[in-house]
């Protein structure tokens, strides 16, 4: 009894145990909770958060690489990409298509490392060149190399199927799978179980299974002796080359477990949509990841995943269905007029609040910036690190007049 | 403390390969561009027509990059609402117009230049004061959060620079008024260049030359090149740092608006989402010519727009921007510092 109070007390003061748990819980708990909550159609609902796990892992993964390795990364949307069309390319008919004239169907959980592997690929390949540059600079090369990428993949003709992309991939599946009540049928078990989506919650709970799977490993990283050596350079890399650390291997293994992670998603997205276009691998979705880990604490795992949750929940739920919610408000108000457009140029509230939401989304990334700059989350080892640093300043002249 | 060096690469042997195998790759691709445009079908005249096109282009690629240059040679941020305050320029330029009684269908002639420099000086001072605003609210107090965090809030005004001009005007592609001539100049045989070109290309050229002037000579330039260099020693001089960097914002954001304002008489067409790319774009020719370098950036932009318009003239449309963006890692790969850029120990 008292040593379960004393792991409750001590981990209650670890907010990352907190979170943890939080977010266990709510992952168990939601396609329940969303279910009873919308009475049984809360399927969409569950698959939107679905979805919102690629974001997460991406997010987990672009954590190694800025929070861990301090690299900045600004096209990591690029990886998303490789491991996508990687994944379309090795489970589609697509290959048949081109030249060599002979599809694959390599097995889903196959497909998908090799959607990782090449990415990881990818990543060591970008690095090798680029690692030895200074900070900024490695930001700038992503972020060309993050424009490259899609954009070759559009041009790439009968390869990638070009502007319309690559559609009917194979779908994840399992040799068995258990299926009951909570998807409306009665206990049994389905062999050779596909993910449609007419089964969201199977697809939901792979989600959480994968994300949980990840974390660990990721988590482990953190512990190693890599990990330490991750910090270390991120802190001072000539004291951490000085002490025996070999920084650019380092740095290389930072940004190829980052694309890794990022190409593995990437190849589970296409398998989900069964479809991927060059369209959805923009600058955007390596920024919304990037304000993800930065929003939620860089450097920490669960900081950069309630980033993950937080964001996604405003950018895909939120601000999509603002102006409908709008609509119903004014109508319910008496404030129907609202509602139409008009000659002078009014063009109906839902049209408004639907052309304002890069502006909410812009005051909600300053606010919580300038709220937080930390992060909602920030990490322990990294708040010591800079309260640290506070300390020396103001012993020091040169921070006295700022 | 121990100074690292960018530029150390040059001295191993190994860099000197890297640094041979990197001009042999320019080499080739310059011999292979000047055989494509030799033989290509239109001859010189469409040869200069590229190039005017590429020069304009460059022109406006230029006065974007002094402001992305500028501020991160000042605070190291790269600063993503730049391109959208480029685009302000073109929609508050747009709606003020009219009031300056400036329609379509004018001659052009001395009626339609002073109202237009009327317009030019209140769109670049608009544009300058949101811009100081912006780094008032949301770089200002980051200045000592972690690193990555003021990025984010630009990234967040970006957003929100955008998202005004889509609740203002829409998220349409609009019209912008048809003022300048559309003559061709001769110059000698068939070669001809577009009068419009000319114009953007000497507006331009006007304003970078002022802000050469301006950053070399006066006390508020020198203040400016003392806070790059070293913000605490500069401040130890008595110089008011806040001010400096204000005033970084401002030119720069003037001189994108002044921009902006080109990119309508030019291509006639705006919209609330343009200047994304287009600050892309900018950066690039800003890292091209060397980031935290003035006449580097113009040089840059420059470049870029003629590289553009020759891939777009004379290779496949679909594939420039790729160039472009390969050209950045390129460059990046092999002289990092940018063509125009220094050594300069790591802060």
């Amino acid at each position: 009894m008292t040593r379960a109070q004393e792991f409750l007390e001590s981990n209650l003061r670890n907010p990352n145990a907190v979170a943890y748990f939080l977010m266990a819980a709510g992952a168990l708990f939601f396609p329940a909770i969303i279910q009873f909550a919308t009475g049984g159609n809360g399927d969409y609902l569950v698959g939107l958060a679905a979805d919102g796990g690629i974001y997460i892992l991406m997010a987990i993964g672009l954590n190694v690489v800025v929070g861990f390795a301090g690299l900045l990364d600004l096209g990591y949307a690029a990886f998303f990409a490789i491991g996508s069309y990687t994944y379309a390319l090795v489970a589609s008919n697509h290959m048949g298509v081109t030249p060599l004239g002979h599809s694959l169907h390599v097995p889903f959980w196959i497909a998908l490392f090799i959607g990782m592997f090449v990415a990881a690929a990818a990543g060591a390949l970008l690095g090798a060149p680029t690692l030895r540059l200074r900070g900024d600079y490695l930001a700038i090369v992503t972020l060309g190399f993050g424009e490259i990428v899609p954009r070759v993949f559009r041009n790439a003709g009968i390869w990638t199927g070009g502007v319309p992309g690559i559609s009917a991939l194979d779908v994840p599946s399992l040799p068995g799978w258990f299926v009951g009540p909570w998807v409306g049928q009665d206990f049994g078990w389905v062999p050779d179980f596909r993910f449609t989506s007419a089964n969201l919650t199977a697809y939901y709970v792979l989600m959480v299974v994968l994300i949980f799977f990840v974390v660990i490993l990721v988590n482990n990283l953190h512990g190693s002796r890599l990990g330490r050596a991750w910090m270390a350079v991120r802190e001072d890399e000539t004291a951490a080359a000085a002490s025996g650390v070999n920084t650019v291997t380092i740095k290389l293994l930072a940004f190829s477990i980052g694309a890794a992670t990022s190409g593995f998603a990437g190849a589970f997205y296409g398998a989900k949509l069964s479809y991927v276009s060059s369209e959805n691998f923009g600058f955007i979705v390596s920024v919304t990841v990037l304000a993800m880990v930065v929003l939620g604490g860089m450097g920490n795992i669960p900081g950069a995943m309630l980033g993950g949750i937080v964001l996604y929940f405003i950018l895909f739920w939120l601000l999509p269905n603002a102006p409908l919610q709008m609509q119903g408000l004014a109508s319910s108000l008496g404030l129907d007029w609202l509602n139409h457009s008009n000659p002078n140029g009014w063009p109906g509230i839902a049209e408004v609040v639907s052309r304002s939401k890069y502006v909410i989304f812009g005051l909600i990334l300053v606010g919580i910036m300038l709220l937080r700059p930390q992060g909602l989350l920030p990490s322990q080892i990294r708040k010591q690190e800079l309260r640290h640093e506070e300390h020396e300043a103001l012993a020091a002249p040169r921070q006295l007049q700022a | 403390m121990v100074q690292r060096f960018r530029g150390s690469l040059i001295s191993t042997p190994i860099a000197t390969l890297v640094n041979l195998v990197g001009l042999a790759i320019v080499a080739v691709a310059l011999v292979a561009t000047v055989q494509k445009v030799a033989t290509a079908p239109g001859g010189a005249t469409y040869f200069f027509q590229t190039m005017g096109f590429g020069l304009a282009l460059g022109a406006i690629f230029a006065l974007v990059a002094l402001g992305y240059t500028m501020v991160y040679g000042i605070i190291e941020l790269i600063n993503f609402a730049h391109g959208d305050v480029f685009t302000l320029g073109a929609f508050i330029s747009a709606a003020i117009l009219p009031i300056f009684g400036l329609t379509e269908g004018r001659t052009f002639g001395i009626g339609l230049i002073l109202p237009l420099i009327g317009v030019f000086l209140v769109t670049m001072l608009a544009c300058a004061l949101i811009n100081v605003g912006i780094e008032r609210v949301a770089y200002r107090p980051l200045r000592h959060a972690p690193r990555l965090a003021p990025l984010i809030t630009a990234i967040g005004m970006s957003a929100l620079l955008e998202g005004v001009m889509n609740v203002w005007r829409g998220p349409f592609t609009l019209h912008y008024p048809d003022l300048l001539p559309e003559t061709q100049i001769p110059l000698g045989g068939d070669v001809t260049i577009g009068a419009k070109q000319v114009t953007v290309i000497v507006i331009a050229v006007v304003l970078m030359v002022a802000l050469t002037v301006f950053v070399n000579r006066s006390t508020l330039g020198k203040a400016m090149r003392a806070t790059a260099q070293d913000r605490d020693a500069a401040q130890l001089m008595g110089i008011d740092i806040n001010r400096t960097i204000s005033a970084t914002f401002f030119i720069g954001a003037a001189l994108a608006g002044a921009g902006g304002i080109i990119y309508g008489l030019y291509y006639n067409s705006f919209s609330a989402f343009d200047g994304f790319t287009y600050g892309l774009y900018a950066f690039t020719a800003a890292v091209f010519g060397g980031i935290g370098n003035i006449p580097g950036a113009a040089l840059g932009g420059i470049l870029i727009g003629v590289i553009y318009a020759i891939s777009d003239g004379y290779f496949t449309v679909s594939w420039t921007q790729v160039l472009v963006f390969g050209i950045l890692i390129f460059v990046l790969v092999f002289r990092p510092t940018g063509l125009l850029g220094m050594r300069v120990p790591e802060k």
